[in-house]
């Protein structure tokens, strides 16, 4: 069972289509309360951080996750801005992030990608592991995944990044304590390699 | 490493896909949530749709269909088509799309991309660029828009600049000459664009084989290449078929 956070920050729709393709059983959390048996909660986000961060707060959900994540059976994998939201701030807005994953959410900056300068990332790009991890078990490494995105997460500690992408230069795409995942692609825009960790994140 | 983008480029019509040709009536090619499973199936790299209509006729985009496609849809999906407003914009999004475009209404008032991108995000929000060469008389490469029956004076290269310069996301080069041609893209045109920024670029417009996209992304390095009849059509006589693959220069290594 996998719990889809629905707090009003982009649609969840697509990820909801995968997960229901992969025979994988899941609700939609609409507000706090529903997190108190939750195992997998899994953290869209689509848009500018602190309406992301704004509106994560101000639905409870933000704290529900939090004191969830304190029982240590319980894994959160944050997509693209809901994985931003692990981290400690952003330099797309100015409010406080959850501080999950220690780092910094930064700007790609042209002047880092001399060969082909072009923000924002968008498209098919392959991801290279550092650390492997079950999170990426089987994932077919030459297709990689959908990224679409301006900004990108900077770890505090090499510890916690589990796989780097390059752009220009190389940032943190998979990133991760023990139980708190973040991924800076869209599993739910991956086609196969989506599904393959949507699932192996319902598996940990 | 990043990879040029193949791009089914789908036009909607009173519900229904066509296929045009220089922008004229299309011809009816399908059922649009047919396609887009196909699509799926065949595991494309991104999907552009373009209501057609919506401009010309003045109206809101159809939310109930792009809703419907977004759900269907596993791959990223653009819309375009009537969209005037960020609150549009912001509406599409939260359907499920990742990327808006916009043409006639950015064109008329620049200041709705800078609107659109401070809604949506600069990584969501695309700028189409509809391109006409002038005749013998008339001249130049100009800007072109409700399905090209309406001329500017805006010259392609100098648009791109101010999109750039009001936040767009990514620059979508229309060429309405090369439209249902299948001759190839207009390859300095897109040199051109390539040239006057530094966003993603999407280029559309004659492709006709997989040579053709090939071509492209040695022109211009990493790029997205669309197309319509490459993908929807077979054979001399255009049998509606649809198909999809990427060149060598555009695939998994």
């Amino acid at each position: 069972m996998i719990s889809i956070l629905d707090y009003g920050s982009g649609n969840i729709n697509a990820i909801a289509t995968l997960v229901k393709l992969s025979n994988i059983s899941y609700e939609i959390v609409t507000h706090p309360g529903q997190l108190a048996s939750a195992t997998k909660i899994l953290l869209p986000g689509v848009g500018a951080f602190d309406r992301t961060m704004s509106t994560f707060r101000a639905s409870g959900m933000a704290n529900a996750v939090r004191m969830r994540l304190e029982d240590r059976s319980v894994a959160c994998l944050g997509i693209c801005v809901g994985m931003h939201v692990l981290a400690n701030s952003s330099e797309e807005g100015s409010l406080e992030g959850m501080g999950l994953v220690p780092g910094q959410v930064r700007r790609f900056h042209p002047e880092d990608i001399p060969e082909s300068p072009k923000v924002p990332h968008m498209g098919w790009n392959t991801i290279e592991v550092h650390k492997p991890h079950p999170l990426l078990a089987g994932i077919d490494m030459a297709q990689g995944f959908y990224f679409l995105h301006s900004y990108h997460y900077e770890c505090d500690s090499a510890d916690d990044v589990i796989a780097t992408a390059r752009h220009g230069r190389d940032f943190d795409a998979v990133v991760g304590t023990d139980r708190v995942f973040g991924v800076q692609f869209h599993p739910e825009k991956s086609h196969d390699n989506g599904i393959r960790l949507v699932r192996n994140f319902v598996d940990l | 490493m990043l990879r040029s983008r193949i791009i089914p480029c789908l036009l909607i019509r009173r519900n229904g896909l066509v296929k045009t040709v220089g922008f004229g009536d299309g011809k009816y090619v399908g059922d649009p949530i047919n396609a887009v499973r196909i699509f799926n199936e065949k595991r494309v790299d991104e999907l552009t749709v373009f209501d057609i209509d919506a401009t010309v006729e003045g109206r809101e985009p159809n939310y109930s269909v792009i809703r419907n496609l977004a759900a269907e849809c596993r791959m990223p999906l653009s819309y375009g088509g009537g969209i005037t407003t960020a609150e549009q914009a912001a509406k599409i999004i939260s359907l499920g799309v990742e990327k808006i475009t916009i043409s006639a209404a950015a064109i008329a008032r620049p200041e709705l991309i800078s609107e659109v991108a401070e809604a949506v995000g600069s990584q969501s929000t695309a700028v189409v660029l509809d391109v006409k060469k002038g005749g013998l008389l008339r001249g130049g490469t100009h800007l072109v828009t409700h399905n090209a029956t309406r001329r500017t004076k805006l010259d392609p290269v100098e648009f791109t600049r101010i999109a750039d310069s009001h936040g767009a996301g990514e620059i979508v080069v229309n060429s309405v000459d090369r439209d249902g041609q299948m001759g190839g893209y207009d390859l300095d045109l897109a040199g051109e664009i390539r040239r006057a920024t530094t966003l993603p670029m999407t280029v559309l417009g004659g492709a006709g084989n997989i040579g053709h996209m090939e071509a492209l992304i040695d022109r211009v390095g990493v790029v997205g290449a669309a197309a319509g009849s490459l993908f929807v059509f077979k054979g001399p006589y255009k049998a509606v078929l649809i198909s999809y693959a990427r060149p060598a220069n555009a695939s998994p290594r």
